[in-house]
């Protein structure tokens, strides 16, 4: 008998979460067998899913027809580089999230948590199938699972109407999406009928219909993104679903969008266009300038980490943009380096973002409040969640020495080292895309600022804070290894490189590994050592051999006396936990500075106010400027329609008479 | 790695320890005397640490563990960025392992520590410091960044040693692309190291302070590390804009006759620098806080000038 392929392991591993999920609903309301049993042995699949693709890794492609789909389409599985890199993030994150929710999911709010079980572990499978596919038809059976199951997950507390409002909302700009990716394939398939990739793959497209195809992509897999202008559904979606589910769509499910555009953009079209790269380019741009900017404003802890989510897209999409331009003029070490940022961006948002999702999944759990005015100081309560959320924190800031500086590292280093660019006008792009990622990097460390400080820290805005407690072991376990990912990632980049560059590969024909892999482990230096480096190992020794020392040395030399008191604050005598900022106060420079981004509602105090209130509200200028308009247009075309409908059935009567005298005039028998 | 390296490597940091509290007493000093004051010794910064080391730590109650440890990491970073400086020579064996981007990073690490602690008590004055802080910060960090880039493509590296090489080592040229990089390189300075018109160093005034009203509530060991973090810092940015800017006399080897020589020229060119930044400080009057996006914007652009001049003008030199 014939070892197990690693696609096999794959494929039984989506069974087996299938699997887990049925199980859930043989016994729907036994919270304690779902939390503590099937969760955990979801894991285990996730890590068995992301060991197995991490050791395919560099292996030549597998290839397998499922007897199931259509008659004369039978669902085509393909593993290869792309989707083994992505099927890695997918396992060990995954890992990560099951386990906190084995512990989050105790109390069984909502939806009864076998059926809960069942929705969560079919969008992982269906997620794992959306990589693993390999024809159109097995694609979008399995992407539509996943929107299915990611909805009905995002509607859990259905009993709320603005959740069933964001659900609806996520469902709907989930399909307008669909419908592009679904015009894109039947684009590349030319007619010819052939859904597989391998046909797609073999026609030769002319530069109209592939620029179509590409472009059809960019939006329908930037629906599912989160690039401007079809991100709405992300901030109101993210807030509604339970943490794990949050941090799911966040960390892996985007992520799947973002493959799926590198699949079609790179691999099946099989040319490239300059200028899609500059398409890309400025709507990443703009998407993670926008995403940045109203992640600082916001007052709602998981709505700051949606729009934080969003720019984190946005810089993905700069990446990939980048890579598409060097690609179409053959610089492709340049090019290299571009994808490296993509992909490396790509797992290390999964890691942080999982981490920071699930971190407010556990202050919502002890504190029963996700707006950050009202909370306050569960760091002396929870200091294993607030540490933990702290390396997330200073990866999402990309800070070093963690894993959202090294992505961000790589893309500085592709926009630096771009001119020589053929197009003149192209080089000026390129050092105003360079400040623009350099603003959004330091105003997410604004946003993140915001989000740790006004969360964990100060003191505690409401009295009932004062009872929350520190999350279970099992939460901790989750979050800790979310942490690792992030640390790991952060500190051993050249490994992580050498990992991915076979997708690189596979895509470009070229990849940062063997350059990097000749200087050693602990140097990452992409083009060469006097060029650029940098040697996070040393970079986290150096600080904490100082930290340490100095501190030994301080205790030494002097002594370790201290003493607790009030606090001084020059001496000004009211310090009650209304003196600390707000959310809204913290963020006034923000609205201040870049006021006409954003579409303000303000109430301000008069002076003879009896009681004086201040109130303030952010909203998206899309909201109103695109979405409102059109569905105001659909809503016209509707009541136009509904003029149809009498309701009587003599009318209905007339129409059929009508619309039988006007096919017997029309048709002809040939 | 070998043991030259890296002994000089500590030498240059230990120089680094021991000549930053000095740099400070020194402006401190020039800016008394262009005031009209009678100057504080030079060595004031010292007995203020020894002094400061001494003293208990008094906690607030609701101060935190990373309260405490926010102080050690501050320093860390600062001295990591001493490490990466090339202050005496470019050849130490730290350098490679960040180069100015990460640089930049290092000092937004110790800037989200700092701004963390300052809120963590939950006073009034330091989440407003702590707030403001971040403001600064965002609208500093680019124009840095810019800077950086416009060096960085002269020198075709981002390494710190090679750019200060190559720099060094040119033909004497005008770049008016550095010129530009130089203004907005100093107006950057001044932001980030809490200075004149940004910041006052001196001010306890409570709505006009940034930095001090982050670190209102430290006290002891704790203050003397934040304050020689803050004089590690000045020392940190005046030798990369002096090794940016003016990169003369920088040793290219670890020997340690080398080093040693090289010490000389940077005393002199801190000299000059600290005397420089006390005559700006003098002349110039703080601003209100919400002047200081127009600062930093002003900084911003002309350092995105500088990296346009460089592309369009300069690339066929």
């Amino acid at each position: 008998m014939p070892a197990l392929l690693s696609l096999d392991v794959l494929l039984i591993a989506a069974l087996a979460w299938f699997a887990v999920g049925l199980a859930g609903l043989l016994a729907p309301r036994n919270t304690g067998f779902i939390a503590k049993i099937l969760f955990p042995i979801g894991a285990l699949v996730g890590a068995i899913a992301g060991a197995t693709a991490l050791r395919f890794l560099g292996d030549s492609p597998q290839v397998a027809v499922l007897a199931i789909g259509l008659p004369d389409l039978p669902f085509h599985l393909r593993l290869d580089n792309l989707t083994a890199v992505f099927a890695i993030l997918l396992g060990f994150v995954s890992v990560g999230i099951s386990v906190f929710a084995a512990g989050y999911f105790r109390h069984g709010e909502g939806t009864a948590p076998g059926l809960l079980c069942f929705e969560y572990h079919l969008f992982l499978a269906s997620m794992l199938m959306v990589l693993l596919a390999d024809d159109g038809y097995a694609f979008m059976v399995a992407w539509e699972s996943m929107a299915l199951s990611s909805f009905f997950l995002v509607t859990t507390d259905h009993r709320h109407a603005e959740i069933r409002r964001a659900g609806y909302l996520y469902l709907l700009i989930a399909h307008v999406g669909a419908i592009a990716i679904l015009l894109s394939f039947g684009v590349m398939t030319k007619g010819s009928g052939d859904y597989s990739f391998d046909g797609m793959r073999a026609q030769q497209l002319s530069p109209f219909w592939s620029s179509a195809a590409f472009l059809l992509a960019l939006f329908g897999f930037g629906a599912k993104a989160g690039l401007l202008p079809v991100h709405v559904w992300l901030p109101e979606a993210h807030p509604a679903a339970p943490s794990p589910v949050s941090a799911m769509m966040s960390g892996v499910m985007l992520k799947t969008a973002i493959y799926g555009l590198l699949r079609v953009s790179f691999d099946l079209i099989g040319t490239t266009i300059w200028w899609w790269g500059v398409v890309a380019l400025l709507v990443g741009l703009a998407t993670a300038a926008f995403g940045v900017l109203y992640s600082t404003v916001q007052s709602d802890m998981k709505r700051l980490l949606a729009y934080s989510s969003i720019e984190n897209i946005g810089l993905i999409a700069v990446a990939i943009g980048l890579t598409l331009i060097f690609h179409a003029y053959k610089m492709d070490g340049l090019a290299a380096l571009a994808m490296t940022a993509a992909l490396y961006h790509c797992l290390a948002h999964s890691g942080f973002k999982s981490l920071l999702f699930l971190a407010t999944g556990s202050v919502l759990h002890a504190t029963k409040e996700r707006s950050l005015g009202k909370l306050g100081g569960p760091i002396h309560r929870m200091p294993w969640v607030a540490w933990l959320a702290l390396t997330g924190v200073i990866a999402g800031a990309g800070l070093p020495p963690l894993s959202g500086f090294v992505s961000e590292w790589l893309l500085l280093q592709g926009f630096l080292f771009s001119p020589g660019l053929p197009h003149p006008w192209l080089n000026m792009i390129v050092p105003v895309g360079a400040a623009l990622v350099a603003l959004v990097a330091a105003l997410a460390g604004f946003a993140m600022v915001k989000f740790f400080g006004i969360i964990f820290l100060g003191q505690m805005r409401e009295e009932n804070l004062k009872d929350a407690h520190d999350a279970g072991w099992w939460e901790r376990a989750g979050l800790a290894w979310l942490g690792l990912i992030t640390v790991l990632l952060g500190v051993l980049p050249t490994t992580a490189i050498s990992h991915i560059n076979a997708a690189t590969h596979q895509l470009l024909g070229v990849g940062l590994g063997e350059r990097l892999a000749a200087q050693g482990w602990w140097m990452l230096a992409p083009i060469s050592p006097g060029r650029a480096s940098y040697e996070p190992v040393i970079f986290l020794c150096v600080i904490a051999a100082s930290v340490l020392l100095g501190r030994w040395l301080v205790r030494r030399l002097y002594h370790g006396r201290v003493r607790r008191t009030q606090a001084w604050d020059c001496g000004y005598w009211f310090q009650g936990p209304r003196a600390q900022d707000t959310a809204e106060g913290f963020s006034q420079p923000i609205r201040r500075i870049f006021e006409p981004m954003f579409r303000m509602e303000r109430h301000f105090p008069g002076v003879r106010d009896e009681k004086p209130y201040y109130s303030v509200k952010v909203e998206d200028h899309f909201w109103h400027w695109l979405y409102l308009p059109i569905a105001k247009l659909a809503g016209g075309v509707s009541t136009l329609i509904i003029r149809l409908q009498g309701g009587r059935i003599a009318i209905y009567l007339l129409y059929s008479f009508l619309t039988l005298i006007l096919l017997l005039l029309v048709a002809r028998p040939t | 790695m070998n043991v030259t390296g890296f002994l000089a490597q500590l030498f240059a940091i230990a120089l680094a320890l021991f000549l930053a509290p000095l740099l400070t007493g020194w402006v401190n000093m020039c800016r008394a005397w262009l005031q009209n004051r009678t100057a504080p010794p030079l060595l004031q910064q010292y007995y203020m640490l020894h002094k400061l080391f001494n003293k208990d730590v008094v906690l607030a109650h609701g101060a935190s563990s990373l309260f405490r440890t926010a102080p050690f990491i501050v320093f860390g970073c600062m001295v990591l960025a001493c490490a990466i400086v090339p202050t005496l020579s470019t050849d130490l064996p730290f350098a490679p392992a960040a180069d100015t981007i990460a640089l930049v990073g290092v000092f937004g690490l110790a800037r989200i520590f700092i701004s963390l602690a300052a809120m963590d008590v939950g006073t009034s004055f330091g989440t407003l410091g702590g707030r403001r802080e971040m403001l600064v910060g965002f609208l500093a960090e680019p124009a840095l960044l810019m800077v950086i880039f416009t060096t960085a493509l002269i020198s075709q590296s981002t390494s710190v040693a090679t750019i200060v090489e190559t720099l060094a080592r040119r033909e004497f040229a005008v770049y008016p692309s550095l010129a530009f990089a130089g203004v907005a390189f100093t107006f950057v300075s001044l932001a980030e190291n809490a200075r004149v018109p940004v910041d006052n160093p001196a001010t306890h005034l409570e709505l006009t302070m940034i930095h001090e009203a982050m670190i209102l509530e430290y006290s002891g060991r704790h203050l003397a590390l934040i304050e020689w973090a803050s004089s590690l810092k000045l020392y940190a940015y005046s030798c990369l804009g002096l090794a940016l800017f003016f990169p003369w006399g920088v040793a290219a080897g670890d020997s340690f006759p080398a080093l040693v020589a090289s010490i000389p020229a940077l005393l002199f060119k801190l000299t000059i620098g600290g005397a420089t930044l006390a005559a700006i400080e003098t002349v110039n009057a703080k601003m209100r806080i919400f002047r200081a996006p127009e600062f930093l914007g002003t900084a911003f652009l002309l350092a995105v000038l500088g990296l346009l001049v460089r592309l369009l003008l300069e690339t066929r030199v």
